[in-house]
C-alpha cells in the first residue's frame, strides 16, 4: 500500500499529526536525503520518512548520533541534493560542533535541520530554548504556529536554504509535533537524488585562513537573511490597534484565541514572528512605532523580548515592552490558552474573569501513576540481578537515557545520576575515582553506540574501576523501537545493512572483564554480576534479552502467564524487590494479572516457596 | 449543533488503553463532517503505563490544548484518572467515566490506597454538571474484546450530543479507518456504549 503521505492529490485534505505534516512537507519539497537520531518529540518525522524511503528514491538513515547525522546530511547537501536532518532539542547539543562551522561553509543543495524543543519536558531531561542556537550559529530559523503551517514551512525552508546557501533551522515544540490538524496537500516536487562535489578547498577546508574569510561571508549572509525576514510572509501583522503583541510558535494560537475571547480585536496589533532569526529589526521598529505598549508572548527564554527591547532603544522609543515578568509570563514550562488570555487582560487592563475550576481541596490523596517498565521487561530482570549481587555493599548507579531510566523509582531504585545520552560511563569514571563506593553504570544498547563508547575507551585507558552494564534489548525502545547498529535488520525483513556486535566492540576497546548474561536466567545472572563487581578495573556486563514490547509486536513472544499458587507464604519479595506491574494485591494476597503477565518467569525464580507457577496451557 | 461554537473535549486514559485511536476516530469524523477540529496528545515516556491525555477542540479556535476549567466534556477511560482530571472541569462540564479500575503500581504493591468507586463518583457528581458512569470494560468484553473499551466510550460521548458529530459519521470512520479485523467488535462496542449512555441519561 502506498504510504499515505505520498498521496499525489494537490488540494486533498488529511488529518495529520504535526510530525506527519512535516514529513509530508519534506516530500513536497522533493527531499532526497534524510538522517536522524530518534528523539521525542521528533521521532514520528523520521519514522514516516523511514517508511517512505522503502517506497521511493529517498535515502534515509538512522545515524548513530545527531552529530554523525548532521555530518552525513551536510555532505549530501554540499553535493547538491536536498537533505533534512531531524533531532530533538538536546540532540542539537550533540550536533553543535558540526553546526557552528557548517554555518561558515554553508550548503549547495538545501539543508533543513529540524530541532524539536520540549517545553515542560514531557519526554526530556531539560527544556532548553534552541532559538539561541540560531543566534549562536548565525543560521536562519523558521518556527511554525500550527500543524498546517508546519507542512507549508518545510518547502519554504528548503528554498530559503538554497537562496542563502546556508542550512536553515526549523524549530518546533512538542505542541506542534504532537498536535493533529487538518492539512491540505500541495504539489510534490520530484527529488534530485544524485549529486556531485567539486573540489574547492579554499571554501571547504576550515583551516584558520579559510575560516577567517568564511566568517565574513556568514555575516553577509546574515544581513541578507535579515532583509528576507523583514519581508517574509511568515512575519505578519494582524490588526491596527495600539496594543501591541509580539508572539511566535504555538503562543500565536493562544494569542489569536485570546483576542477573540477578550473581544479586543479593534484595539490590538499582533506581530507573529515565524522567521525568527535573524530578528528583523526594521519590521520590529515599524511595529513598535505604531504601538503604545507591547507584550511579548513566547514560551521559554526572553529571546524576542531582549531583541525587541534592544531595537526600541536603537529607535529611541520608550514605550513599555514586557514579557518575562512575575506578573506575566514565566520562563518555565508550556503556556496554555487561559494563561495567555489572563496575562493579556492584565497587561492591557481588560476586565476578565478566569475559568471557574472546582474546589478540589476535599479530594483524598490520589495514588500517583508514573510510567513504569512493562511487565516482563528485561531491564527489570537485570536490575534485580545487580541489586542482589550488590547486596550489602554501598553503591552508586549512574544511569542513562532510555526506558531503563524508569527504573529509578522504587521498588527498583536503580538510577542515582542521569544527565544526558552517554553520560553514565563518564560519570562512573569520576565517581569511582573519588569515592570508596562500588560504582555500577547502566547504559542502553542504542545509547552505547550513540555516545557511550568514547566513555568506555576513556575508562580502559585511564584504568578506572567500575562495572558497566550494557542493557542490550536489540532496539531503541523508548522512542518507538527504531533500529540501531547492533540490530539484525533481516529481523525486520530489511537487507542491505551491516551489523556491529556490542560484544566485539567492548572486547576491541580492551575492557579486561567482559561477560554476557541472559537476564531471565536469574541465578546465573546474579553470579556473573557478582564476579564482575569483584573484579578490580573496568568490568562490562552485556545483558542480552529482547525488549518485551517489541517482541510482542513482532509476534515473537511465547507468552504463558504465571499464577501464584496456594504455596505462597506472603514473603512478598516479588512485590517489594521486583515490582512487576502484572502483580496486584487482593485481600493481602499477591495475584498475577494473566492479561499483563508475559511469562518471563523471573518472579517464579526468586520466590523462596516456588509458589509462582505457569498456568496450564 | 452550531459548528462555529467551540466545544472542548478531554480524554484521559492509562497508556495502552487506546485513547489515541479514540481521538483519531473522532477527529476523522469531524474532518468528514466539515467540522473544524484540532487535537493534541502526549506521546513518548507517558505511554509506558503512565497517564495519557488527549485534548480535542471543535469549532472556532486555534489552540490545540485545553486549560484548567475549560473542558465542556471530560471522558475518562479509568475512574482514578477521571477524578485526577477534574481540574479540567467547571460546574457545567459533563463527565463520562469507565468504572473499571486499573491499579497504579503503588496500589498494587500495597503502598497506597485506591479511592472507593462510590466516593469517586460522588466527588465528580458534586463538582460537575452531570456524570455518566458505567463499567466500559464489561461492555467491551460483551462486544468481543476488552481492547474495545475506547470505542464503548466513543459511543457514549456521541450519545450525549455535546460533540458536533453524528453517530453515523463516527460509525462510518470506524468502518473505513480502523483495522479491518476489529471493525465488527468496534462497531458493537460503539453501540453498547451509546445505549448505555442513553439509559443513564
Ligand atoms: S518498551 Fe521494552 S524496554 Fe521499554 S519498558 Fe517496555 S519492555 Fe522494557
Ligand atoms: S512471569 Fe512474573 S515477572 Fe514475568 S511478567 Fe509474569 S508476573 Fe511479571
Amino acid at each position: 500500500m502506498t504510504h499515505k503521505l505520498l498521496t499525489d492529490g494537490p488540494g486533498e485534505k488529511m488529518m495529520l499529526l504535526g510530525n506527519e505534516a512535516i514529513a509530508r512537507g519534506a516530500v513536497e519539497a522533493g527531499v532526497a536525503f534524510a538522517s536522524t537520531y530518534p528523539g521525542t518529540p521528533s521521532s514520528e518525522i523520521s519514522l514516516n520518512l523511514f517508511q517512505i524511503s522503502k517506497q521511493t528514491d529517498l535515502y534515509f538513515e538512522y545515524s548513530t548520533n545527531e552529530k554523525v547525522a548532521l555530518e552525513v546530511s551536510a555532505a549530501a547537501a554540499n553535493a547538491g541534493v536536498r537533505a533534512m536532518c531531524i533531532m530533538k532539542h538536546v540532540g542539537v547539543n550533540v550536533a553543535a560542533d558540526v553546526l557552528m562551522t557548517l554555518a561558515y561553509i554553508g550548503v549547495k543543495g538545501g539543508l533543513v535541520i529540524l530541532t524539536a524543543d520540549d517545553p515542560f519536558m514531557f519526554s526530556s531531561q531539560n527544556e532548553q530554548d534552541n532559538r539561541y542556537y540560531a543566534k549562536l550559529s548565525g543560521l536562519p530559523m523558521l518556527e511554525p504556529s500550527s500543524v498546517a503551517e508546519a507542512k507549508e514551512m518545510v518547502p519554504r525552508a528548503f528554498d530559503l536554504s538554497e537562496k542563502l546557501g546556508e542550512p536553515v533551522l526549523l524549530r518546533t515544540t512538542t505542541r506542534i509535533n504532537h498536535s493533529t490538524g487538518i492539512v491540505s496537500f500541495g504539489q510534490v516536487q520530484t527529488p534530485q537524488t544524485r549529486g556531485d562535489f567539486t573540489k574547492d578547498p579554499f571554501n571547504y577546508v576550515c583551516v584558520p585562513a579559510v575560516s577567517r574569510k568564511l566568517h565574513v561571508r556568514l555575516l553577509e549572509n546574515m544581513d541578507r537573511a535579515e532583509e528576507l525576514a523583514a519581508a517574509s510572509e511568515f512575519n505578519f501583522v494582524e490588526g491596527d490597534g495600539t496594543w501591541g503583541v509580539i508572539c511566535n510558535g504555538v503562543s500565536y494560537s493562544y494569542v489569536a484565541d485570546a483576542v477573540q475571547d477578550l473581544d479586543i480585536g479593534d484595539r490590538t496589533r499582533v506581530l507573529r514572528i515565524g522567521f525568527s532569526h535573524p530578528v528583523p529589526g526594521s519590521l520590529i521598529k515599524d511595529f513598535l512605532k505604531a504601538c503604545d505598549k507591547v507584550l511579548v508572548v513566547e514560551e521559554g527564554e526572553p529571546y524576542m523580548e531582549e531583541a525587541v527591547k534592544a531595537f526600541a532603544q536603537e529607535a529611541g522609543l520608550t514605550l513599555p515592552v514586557r514579557g518575562k515578568d512575575k506578573d506575566l509570563f514565566s520562563r518555565l514550562y508550556e503556556f496554555d490558552p487561559a494563561l495567555v488570555r489572563g496575562a493579556m487582560a492584565r497587561f492591557f487592563g481588560v476586565p476578565y474573569s478566569p475559568p471557574v475550576t472546582p474546589d478540589l481541596s476535599d479530594l483524598p490523596e490520589l495514588p500517583q501513576r508514573p510510567p513504569n517498565l512493562c511487565a516482563g521487561c528485561s531491564h527489570r530482570a537485570t536490575y534485580y540481578a545487580v541489586k542482589k549481587a550488590a547486596e550489602g555493599s554501598d553503591t552508586i548507579y549512574p544511569s542513562d537515557i532510555g526506558c531503563y531510566t524508569l527504573g529509578f523509582l522504587p521498588p527498583l531504585s536503580m538510577a542515582d545520576f542521569v544527565v544526558c545520552m552517554g553520560a553514565s560511563v563518564g560519570a562512573a569514571c569520576g565517581f569511582s575515582k573519588v569515592t570508596d563506593k562500588k560504582v555500577v553504570a547502566f547504559i542502553g544498547d542504542s545509547t552505547f553506540f550513540h555516545s557511550g563508547m568514547a566513555g568506555l575507551v576513556n575508562a580502559v585507558f585511564n584504568n578506572h574501576n567500575f562495572t558497566l552494564v550494557i542493557l542490550d534489548n536489540s532496539t531503541t525502545a523508548m522512542t518507538g523501537h527504531q533500529p540501531h547498529p547492533g540490530v539484525d535488520m533481516t529481523d525486520m525483513n530489511m537487507d542491505g545493512y551491516g551489523r556491529v556486535s556490542i560484544e566485539a566492540v567492548v572486547r576491541a576497546i580492551g575492557a579486561p572483564h567482559v561477560t554476557v548474561i541472559k537476564p531471565f536466567k536469574v541465578k546465573k545472572s546474579i553470579e556473573a554480576v557478582r564476579e564482575a563487581l569483584e573484579f578490580k578495573g573496568v568490568s562490562v556486563i552485556i545483558s542480552r534479552e529482547a525488549c518485551t514490547l517489541y517482541a510482542k509486536s513482532l509476534n515473537r513472544l511465547n507468552s504463558r502467564a504465571f499464577y501464584v499458587s496456594d504455596k505462597c507464604r506472603h514473603d512478598r519479595g516479588c512485590l517489594d524487590d521486583l515490582g512487576c506491574p502484572a502483580f496486584y494485591l487482593r485481600n493481602e494476597q499477591v495475584m498475577i494479572d494473566p492479561d499483563l503477565c508475559v511469562g518471563c518467569a523471573v518472579c517464579a525464580q526468586l520466590c523462596p516457596e516456588n509458589a509462582i507457577l505457569p498456568l496450564k496451557a | 449543533m452550531n459548528q462555529n461554537q467551540t466545544t472542548r473535549l478531554i480524554i484521559v486514559a492509562v497508556g495502552g488503553q487506546g485513547n489515541l485511536l479514540a481521538s483519531r476516530v473522532i477527529g476523522e469524523a469531524a474532518l468528514a463532517s466539515n467540522v473544524p477540529v484540532r487535537m493534541s496528545e502526549i506521546h513518548g515516556m507517558a505511554q509506558r503505563g503512565g497517564v495519557v491525555e488527549s485534548a480535542i477542540v471543535f469549532g472556532n479556535a486555534e489552540s490545540t490544548i485545553i486549560s484548567d476549567g475549560e473542558a465542556d466534556i471530560l471522558v475518562g477511560f479509568e475512574p482514578l484518572e477521571t477524578l485526577r482530571a477534574l481540574n479540567k472541569c467547571n460546574p457545567q462540564t459533563l463527565v463520562i467515566t469507565n468504572l473499571s479500575p486499573l491499579s497504579p503500581a503503588t496500589v498494587s504493591a500495597g503502598k497506597s490506597v485506591y479511592p472507593g468507586l462510590k466516593e469517586i463518583q460522588r466527588l465528580i457528581r458534586e463538582k460537575t454538571a452531570k456524570l455518566i458512569a458505567f463499567d466500559a470494560a464489561a461492555l467491551a468484553k460483551e462486544a468481543g474484546s476488552v481492547l474495545s473499551v475506547n470505542m464503548v466510550l466513543v459511543g457514549a460521548m456521541i450519545q450525549t450530543g455535546v460533540l458536533p458529530l453524528t453517530a453515523e459519521s463516527v460509525k462510518e470512520i470506524i468502518r473505513t479507518k480502523t483495522k479491518e479485523r476489529f471493525v465488527d467488535v468496534n462497531l458493537a462496542a460503539f453501540e453498547l456504549g451509546f445505549s448505555k449512555a442513553d439509559a443513564s441519561s
